[in-house]
């Protein structure tokens, strides 16, 4: 199958099965930061921006993707760099399997959450698995980087 | 490994029904989140993304959630979230991840008839009714028991009046599905006591309605509601919890949720 | 100091956030490689009759399928471990009789996976089919074998398959049954752990090819690259020079990938097609076709006097290795090792490991540790409340002290034990008492409607390496202009090693961390190490690299002293700048071009290698703050404190998330996590639906504080830290429940259920 779509700002063509899932066409594509975890839309590893929204690309169909808009963190260079930083500081992007799904959900939830809380923050987030970090470390860079009391 | 071999966007809901009723195996696409699970062959996959059903719309009476709705819009709508203090938006919150819950739909959710769903128990404590195109208005409990099928669920209305409700539920972890979930209300002296997951469906545990319409929302009262509940209904067992431990929780959660709608009322 | 103690960011951390390609399966998409997939048993126990694979063949697209007709018959055992290992050779590659139920039946490659699923269903398979052995407490002795043979052992290991016994073990200090029928006070309760699996987010993968030398290459997220190697020459039967290993970046690993689980079968699709071939586990797979934590029923008897003074420790252990002995008879040493030194000089620890038909058990953070504190630490608990002693007390008065000797303790010869050089385990209880507000807090306190917060504590220990046994190296570079090249093979694995050993590296070479590339990639250029295990990378590489440094600075010296014609002695070296006099001074930078360069000639290359003699223990005291809801039984770690012995802090904030990263692995041990399987041994918690590891939601507050001692012989001081930091949540939580509840759960995980069902 075949359809015209928009990722990352670019008009693209896309060759596609029947039964394909987003994240398999970007990682086709070459769209390598989006990773895969479980299979079940359960860790968040594969979170992508449709439209500006954070969805699960392993749960998206591509062939729903007609006239939409995909944003990858390949898009995002400078804001991800940016976190990543707030991240790195804190050493708890660890095995940084998970970190380009997490990043673009705080890059989303920055733009959502007009007044950030702690708890407001595990809430949003509570979909992206972590394994290595205990979840704290990612909190502590969190907190910093969006300057919460 | 999910296979589709044809997917058609049909342009109306005519089209929609006339396909899912004209071709045997074909498939109406929600949110797809149990789409990939295990190994699939779907011939036609009928997708309703394209006709509008996003939307969730106020009129006079009812507050109508498009089937195509996401379980993040629920959760984040004005509508939805001034909806009877917010119970729907509440019932969803704990599923998974707001990028899940961005995916996946509440037309979806009601139209699989999951017993351990959490909107579903929510929505059947507000007299939620299912429009299907070409059919017309089902109560969401008729439709529970297993009547009508194969049709193109159109939109879920919830009727407009003083609700005052709430929802409790019991997870091993925060994201888990319930080992079981509860969903009260309260309008004027109506009340409705729904109790999911049992691991089976969601039911209305009239005999805990009527002894509140007679006694009246009180702390005591919603003590003996509970209990009445767990006398009334059946529980099974599940990798979640066995029937002897949700039997014991289930008058907690309902009391719990009776305790809020009287904190709130 | 300059590096070591600081907060020093990971050097390829930015980078991974971004998501710049790093994963072996980033960097394997461009070779068209075949695609790989297993068809496995759907029984627990079977022998396949026969095996048709012609219309699987004939799916167009298909590359090859192949059965145990058409592979080596070599027997191995897929456990990183150092040769001679002590896990039973129990496995080949396919085998014709099936042991649980996702053991490989047959290997498909194909174009793309579409066309290799569309092939695996088309292999018509007839089995006969067996009554499994499930249940690991009658395994022992069981009519029903899992093994009809016996494996090959190393050495003696007490593997008897005629018994269904992969590993048995018994060690004894003095006269254990003696001393108990002496003792005021006794304990003996028996404990039950579960299966838990790792959950690393990247799963199981590996890519294959043939290389322009005709060598295999091979891809992999592995924690053992060496080992890898190894493994692949005896089975595939190749030279281990005709094998070249990479090791790219690996997405989490936490002991699962100490076991070599998939490189045998891209590897062996490479051999018979001469194509590169690429196989990434689905989650499933991962969950039920690798291995989990070994599942164990531990006895303790624990004796003292009325006093409190512990006299003597008894441990008897069953544990459940499941199909295949992986790291059988290791995981269950160590439940010993890591416990009998902390009480009491007469003590023992025995029983078996046995087979089952289920998934294999393997090396998991704590590597038995874990299991072996649950069961020790929960009966010093109820030793306390028998003595009517506070437990935090009870620990002070009896456990083992810097300077003390133990025979138990690694490294130790018959008549020689080996001394504990260092501890701070006294200063960590008192600290953690002190945060928790221990003596105001325990037992117990009610908060509000129907809730009751406990408090309960546990103490732990690991090892640093393996004593005598593992031994690493590291090798530095001086490059043209004056940067280094630092070499090693411990694996990062997520947790920082290529960091760490950077860091140690600039502040022996006094240069900045920039000026230091660390390579760990390419086995072909990297000086033998075991791998990541074994609490080794800061302990054993760590200290190489301390070794490897300092020599360079020596190197560095006399050829300066060569080209600035003085003597080595008269050259001395301050942060890249080597000087004998006001006049006679060179830079690093200027040494390097010189010694590059005709006129001098000489590269530089330096090594260090480590191996323990000893494997000094790091220590752990944990408190627990629970709260349960005494309507529902649900609780949660309202607050957890965590008090480290690591020796010296090298990296505090990679130090910090090793703690906070295996406190929330503990508490999902303690609390939910659980593989379970169905009555005919089918693994149902097959996903991140069925099988939840805690999310962000599920924790409460987790507080970490050092209490540094210097281990001598580590690096700067330094111990391990990656293991020692999963075992104390459980017998802590489950102590705090008690104290809320007076439930006291022996069996894990502490649901919900099983509290409000056991309180009354």
């Amino acid at each position: 199958m075949q359809l015209e779509t928009t990722i990352n700002g670019n008009k693209i063509v896309l060759d596609f099965a029947g039964g394909e899932f987003l994240a398999e066409t970007l990682r086709r594509y070459g769209y390598l930061s989006v990773k895969e975890g479980c299979d079940t839309g359960s860790c968040g590893l594969c979170t992508v921006w449709l439209d500006g929204a954070p969805v699960l690309s392993c749960t998206t169909l591509t062939a729903r993707m007609e006239d939409h808009e995909i944003t990858t963190i390949e898009a995002l260079n400078v804001e991800a760099e940016e976190f990543a930083q707030f991240l790195v500081a804190e050493g708890a992007e660890q095995c940084g399997f998970c970190a380009p799904g997490f990043t673009m959900t705080v890059l989303a939830m920055r733009r959502e959450l007009k007044h950030p809380t702690v708890e407001s923050i595990n809430h949003y987030l509570a979909g992206n698995l972590c394994r290595c970090s205990g979840y704290k470390g990612q909190m502590r860079a969190i907190v910093k980087y969006m300057g919460v009391e | 490994m999910l296979e589709i071999e044809n997917i058609i966007f049909p342009a109306n809901l005519g089209e929609a029904l006339a396909t899912v009723r004209g071709i045997p195996g074909s498939v109406v696409l929600g949110g797809c989140g149990y789409l990939r699970l295990g190994s699939r062959k779907i011939r036609t996959a009928i997708d309703l993304a394209r006709l509008g059903l996003d939307k969730i719309v106020e009129t006079a009476d009812t507050v109508e959630i498009g089937a195509m709705v996401t379980l993040r819009d629920v959760e984040t709508d004005a509508l939805t979230v001034g909806l009877a203090g917010g119970v729907l938006a509440k019932s969803v919150e704990n599923i998974v991840g707001v990028q899940l819950r961005k995916c996946v739909t509440l037309g979806g959710s009601v139209a699989g008839r999951y017993p351990f769903s959490d909107p579903i128990t929510a929505l059947m404590a507000v007299d939620a009714e299912l429009l299907f195109h070409g059919r017309g208005v089902i109560s969401l409990q008729d439709y529970l028991e297993g009547k009508w099928g194969r049709d193109i669920l159109v939109k879920i209305i919830v009727p407009k009046r003083q609700w005052i409700a709430a929802f409790t539920s019991v997870r091993k972890s925060v994201t888990d599905y319930a080992v079981l979930n509860c969903a009260v209300s309260k309008s004027g002296q109506d009340y409705r006591v729904v109790v999911g997951s049992r691991p089976s469906r969601a039911l209305r545990v009239t005999t805990a309605e009527n002894f509140l319409r007679e006694n009246g929302l009180t702390k005591k009262s919603a003590v003996r509601a509970g209990e009445l509940a767990a006398e009334s209904l059946q529980f099974g067992d599940n990798p979640r919890g066995s029937g002897e431990y949700r039997k014991k929780i289930c008058p907690v959660l309902v009391k719990r949720a009776l305790l809020e709608v009287l904190d709130a009322a | 100091m300059k590096y070591i103690g600081k907060r020093i960011p990971k050097i390829d951390g930015v980078g991974l956030v971004k998501g710049v390609p790093a994963y072996t399966s980033d960097l394997a998409i461009n070779n068209n490689a075949l695609i790989v997939k297993i068809l496995r048993s759907p029984h627990a126990s079977a022998r396949i009759i026969h095996i048709d694979t012609t219309d699987a063949m004939a799916v167009p697209g298909v590359e090859c399928v192949l059965t145990y007709k058409d592979v080596p018959e070599t027997a191995f055992t897929l456990a990183g471990q150092s040769f001679p290992e002590p896990s039973p050779y129990d496995r080949r590659i396919l085998d014709p009789v099936l042991r649980y139920v996702g053991d490989e039946v047959a290997i498909v490659a194909a174009s793309n996976e579409r066309v290799a699923l569309r092939a695996l269903a088309k292999i018509k398979v007839e089995y006969e089919v067996f009554t499994p052995v499930l249940d690991v407490e009658s395994a022992l002795d069981n009519e029903l074998k899992v093994h009809a043979t016996q494996p090959h052992t190393n050495f003696d290991v007490g593997c008897d398959a005629s018994r269904n016994v992969a590993a048995a073990h018994s060690l004894e200090f003095g006269d254990v049954e003696a001393e108990l029928s002496r003792c005021e006070v006794v304990i003996e309760q028996t404990y039950r752990t579960q299966a838990q699996a790792h959950a690393m987010m990247e799963t199981y993968r590996a890519s294959t090819s043939i290389d322009v030398h005709g060598r295999l290459q091979v891809m992999t997220s592995t924690q053992i690259p060496y080992h890898v190697r190894r493994h692949l020459s005896v089975i595939l039967g190749l030279p281990k020079s005709k094998i070249k290993i990479l090791k790219p970046r690996v997405g989490g690993s936490f002991g699962g990938k100490q076991t070599a689980s998939v490189e045998i079968f891209p590897a062996i699709v490479t051999m018979k097609t001469g194509k590169a071939a690429h196989l990434v586990y689905t989650r499933q797979e991962t969950f039920c076709c690798t291995t989990s934590r070994h599942a164990m029923v531990l006895t303790v008897r624990l004796g003292a006097d009325k006093q409190g003074n512990i006299k003597v420790v008894d441990i008897h252990t069953l544990s459940d290795t499941g199909a295949y002995g992986e790291h059988a008879p290791t995981v269950f040493w160590v439940v010993g090792q890591k416990t009998l030194p902390l009480y009491s000089a007469i003590c023992r620890y025995h029983g078996h490991a046995v087979y089952t038909n289920k998934a294999p058990g393997g090396a998991l953070r704590g590597y038995g540790a874990t299991q072996g504190t649950f069961a020790l630490e929960s009966a010093v608990n109820e030793l306390a409340e028998k003595l009517g002693m506070d437990p935090a007390e009870l620990r002070l008065k009896n456990l083992i002290k810097e300077n003390d000797a133990h025979e138990a303790l690694c490294g130790s010869l018959p008549g020689r034990p080996a001394v504990l050089a260092s501890s701070s385990l006294d200063r960590c209880i008192k600290k953690g008492m002190e945060l928790i507000n221990w003596k105001n807090s325990f037992p117990a306190k009610d908060i509000g409607a129907n809730k009751r917060r406990g408090y309960g504590m546990a103490v732990t220990m690991q090892g640093s390496g393996i004593a005598q046994i593992d031994t690493g190296s590291v090798t530095i570079k001086l490059n043209e202009d004056g940067f280094f090249t630092v070499s090693h093979a411990a694996s990062d694995m997520g947790q920082g090693s290529d960091t760490m050993i950077c860091q140690i590296a600039a502040e022996v070479l006094e240069v900045e961390m920039d000026q230091i590339i660390v390579a760990s990639f390419d086995l072909d250029t990297l000086p033998y190490d075991p791998g990541a295990y074994a609490s080794s990378g800061t302990y054993v590489a760590g200290k190489a690299a301390v070794i490897a440094a300092e020599q360079m600075v020596a190197q560095m010296r006399g050829a300066a002293a060569r080209i600035l014609d003085v003597s080595a002695e008269a050259v001395a070296y301050d942060s890249g700048l080597l000087s004998a006099s006001a006049d006679k001074k060179m830079s690093i930078s200027e040494l390097a071009t010189t010694l590059c360069s005709f006129a001098g000639m000489d590269q530089l290359i330096s090594k260090g290698t480590y191996g323990g003699e000893t494997s000094p223990p790091p220590f752990i005291a944990g408190f627990a703050e629970v709260e349960v809801d005494l309507e529902t039984g649900e609780s949660k770690v309202i607050d957890y404190v965590a008090v480290v012995d690591c020796g010296t802090v090298i990296n505090e904030n990679l130090a910090r998330i090793q703690v906070e990263g295996g406190i929330v692995m503990g508490i999902g041990l303690g609390l939910f996590e659980e593989v379970r399987y169905s009555g005919k041994g089918r693994l149902t918690t097959n996903s991140f639906m069925e099988y939840k590891i805690p999310s962000r939601l599920d924790i409460g507050e987790i507080r970490v504080a050092f209490e540094e001692s210097h281990e001598p012989t580590g690096p700067y001081g330094a111990k391990s830290i990656g293991e020692v930091v999963c075992n104390t949540p459980a017998p802590a939580i489950t102590e705090a429940i008690y104290n809320a509840t007076g439930m006291r759960c022996r069996n894990l995980p502490v649901t919900a259920e099983k509290i409000l069902m056991g309180i009354e």
